[in-house]
């Protein structure tokens, strides 16, 4: 009896305590069904509270862009909380400049839903869908690119633009994570979506789309994206990218060579050496079609033991500032690359007379 | 002890025998969370709360339950057990009544657990046989004379940050010679009032 009373006597505070926790629990963290009103009463949903405003509205098959799968640390799934969400936390003021604090907008992974919710989210995010597909085929580019295609099962066809992205869902081991890749494919093949991904050493994502094999199936979420191309045939379209900035200029070259067949475009594309250079016999097929398109690259690092290069070489801003010439033309440029070469590309472009509305870039 | 007024334990508690400058207890949080005044402020008043109580509730269990039954020697695990589930409630009670102090306070508050100030009540409570309105007054005031503490260096830290700091003082180092030399100024309380 003597060992046992010690034991009993903890055991019994032990069980005392947890029951005291289990009630507790009951009455603070249940908050009912709070219902989330969408656009002012387009959509009400029900839920249950206590979960984030992202994993409530994912559930009810409203596909809010997340990187990070909900750990606030990517930025993506800003919305506008009209009503409801609480003071802004201190894990989303990194992510929100003043005037997007001041008009409401939070990070919805953030937003905890404790009351009744009235939220503004764009048109285009309702109309995102979940997408399962299989890999069609997988094409290894270089050394560390590779473009996986996938057919798309349910739903079957996809509306895009070019310049819009989609989110691959991968496994981690937090669970499943989305990870942003550009659509490579024309917004004209409805049916696929290729993408073009290259390998990060320990990324979630990219390790993943690089182990994808034919047969694969896979799921994504999409289209993302509020870029809409100017429609007048008469503007011209730079594109300008480096590194693994490929996908959405060729999606935006593609689509604009099959839509206006002889509308000026330009492609300026800056790789390190021989090696890392793709695509380029695709782009030549294209300008044989489209006798107003020029394709451009450049090797930044080229070492003659490469191989022959009939191209050139230097920075890709070298090769922008020589080629394109300052004129009273109306450009669109797009670029998509390297923080540095973004800086560096955006300098000429802004000698040569470009808007800085008329240049569109992605930075990573 | 059964003759000392609450008062007088309450007041001691805050200045001569200050948990933190007096005892060094409750270091790691003190060090860490001491860079903002109102995040400081917050946790202090998460460990008040928590002291209070848990000094309460080890209290019943310990005279009325351990000592009855001879299991004296269970009191630390106990204690801890009773700490950690009630620091367990606080935070389901900050979440879900001020979100912004539950994310400021972030990591933190589940440390509370382990801050051994809050231990260090309890068990003194036990070693200087306290009585029951004594105990809480030395649970209340050692939570107040711990935030007492981290505020005063808080302001210290904020202002700092505008002055030369020589580089390998920096951070934590400056903040432990201020500490000292906080706790050396407490003891000019020390002739006020004395326990032991």
């Amino acid at each position: 009896m003597i060992f046992f009373l010690p034991i009993l006597v903890f055991a019994g505070i032990l069980v005392a305590l947890a029951v005291v926790l289990t009630v507790a629990e009951r009455l603070l963290v249940n908050y009912g069904i709070c219902k989330i009103d969408i656009n002012a009463g387009d959509r009400v949903l029900e839920i249950e509270g206590g979960q984030t405003l992202l994993s409530a509205l994912i559930e009810s098959k409203i596909f809010i862009p997340s990187g990070c799968g909900g750990r606030g640390s990517c930025g993506y799934c800003t919305i506008t909380v009209v009503s409801g969400g609480g003071a802004v936390l201190p894990t989303e003021t990194p992510f929100l400049t003043r005037s997007q604090v001041r008009s409401g907008v939070r990070l919805a992974c953030q937003v905890k839903v404790r009351e009744d919710l009235a939220v503004r989210i764009p048109e285009e995010l309702l109309n995102v869908q979940l997408f399962t597909a299989t890999v069609e085929n997988v094409r290894r580019l270089t050394h560390d690119m590779v473009e996986t295609r996938f057919e798309l099962k349910e739903p079957a066809e996809i509306e895009q633009r070019p310049g819009q992205y989609v989110q691959l869902q991968a496994p981690s081991p937090e669970g499943p994570v989305f990870r942003a890749y550009s659509i490579s494919s024309p917004a004209y093949a409805t049916g696929i979506v290729e993408l073009v991904v290259r390998l990060v050493p320990g990324g979630i994502g990219s390790t993943y789309a690089h182990s994808l094999k034919e047969g694969d199936p896979i799921a994504l979420t999409g289209p993302y994206g509020e870029f809409r191309l100017s429609e007048d045939p008469d503007v011209e379209i730079v594109c300008i990218g480096g590194g693994s900035g490929m996908a959405p200029l060729k999606n935006i070259l593609f689509s604009v060579c099959e839509r206006w067949p002889n509308r000026k475009c330009w492609l300026f594309f800056g790789c390190r050496s021989a090696r890392d250079v793709f695509y380029l016999d695709e782009f030549r097929e294209l300008a044989k079609k489209n006798p107003n398109f020029r394709v451009i690259y450049a090797l930044s690092d080229h070492d003659p033991w490469d191989g022959e290069w009939d191209g050139e070489t230097g920075f890709i801003h070298v090769s922008v500032d020589k080629h394109l010439e300052a004129g009273d033309v109306k450009r669109h440029a797009f670029l998509c690359g390297p923080p540095p070469m973004i800086e560096a590309v955006m300098k000429v472009l802004d000698e040569k007379g470009f808007e800085e509305d008329d240049i569109f870039y992605d930075k990573f | 002890m059964a003759e000392v007024s609450p008062l007088v334990i309450l007041v001691a508690a805050i200045f001569t025998n200050n948990i933190l400058l007096a005892n060094f207890l409750g270091m790691c949080s003190f060090l860490a969370v001491s860079k903002r005044i109102d995040t400081a402020a917050g946790l202090g008043a998460a460990v008040i709360f928590v002291t209070t109580f848990t000094t309460a509730i080890n209290y019943g269990i310990y005279h009325h339950v351990l000592v009855p039954m001879g299991l004296t020697f269970l009191s630390y695990i106990i204690f801890i057990t009773v700490i950690a589930a009630f620091v367990q409630f606080v935070e389901m009670f900050v979440e879900r009544f001020s979100p912004v102090l539950y994310h400021a306070l972030g990591i933190f508050l589940p440390l509370i657990t382990v801050n051994c100030a809050i231990l260090g009540v309890s068990l003194f409570m036990i070693i200087r046989n306290y009585t029951f309105m004594q105990s809480i007054a030395f649970g209340f005031g050692g939570g107040v004379g711990w935030t007492l503490a981290i505020i005063l260096i808080a302001g210290l830290r904020q202002k700092m940050r505008y002055s030369i700091v020589p580089v390998p003082f920096r951070g934590v180092a400056i903040a432990m010679v201020i500490t000292g030399v906080m706790a050396m100024t407490f003891m000019g309380f020390a002739g006020m009032v004395t326990i032991q």
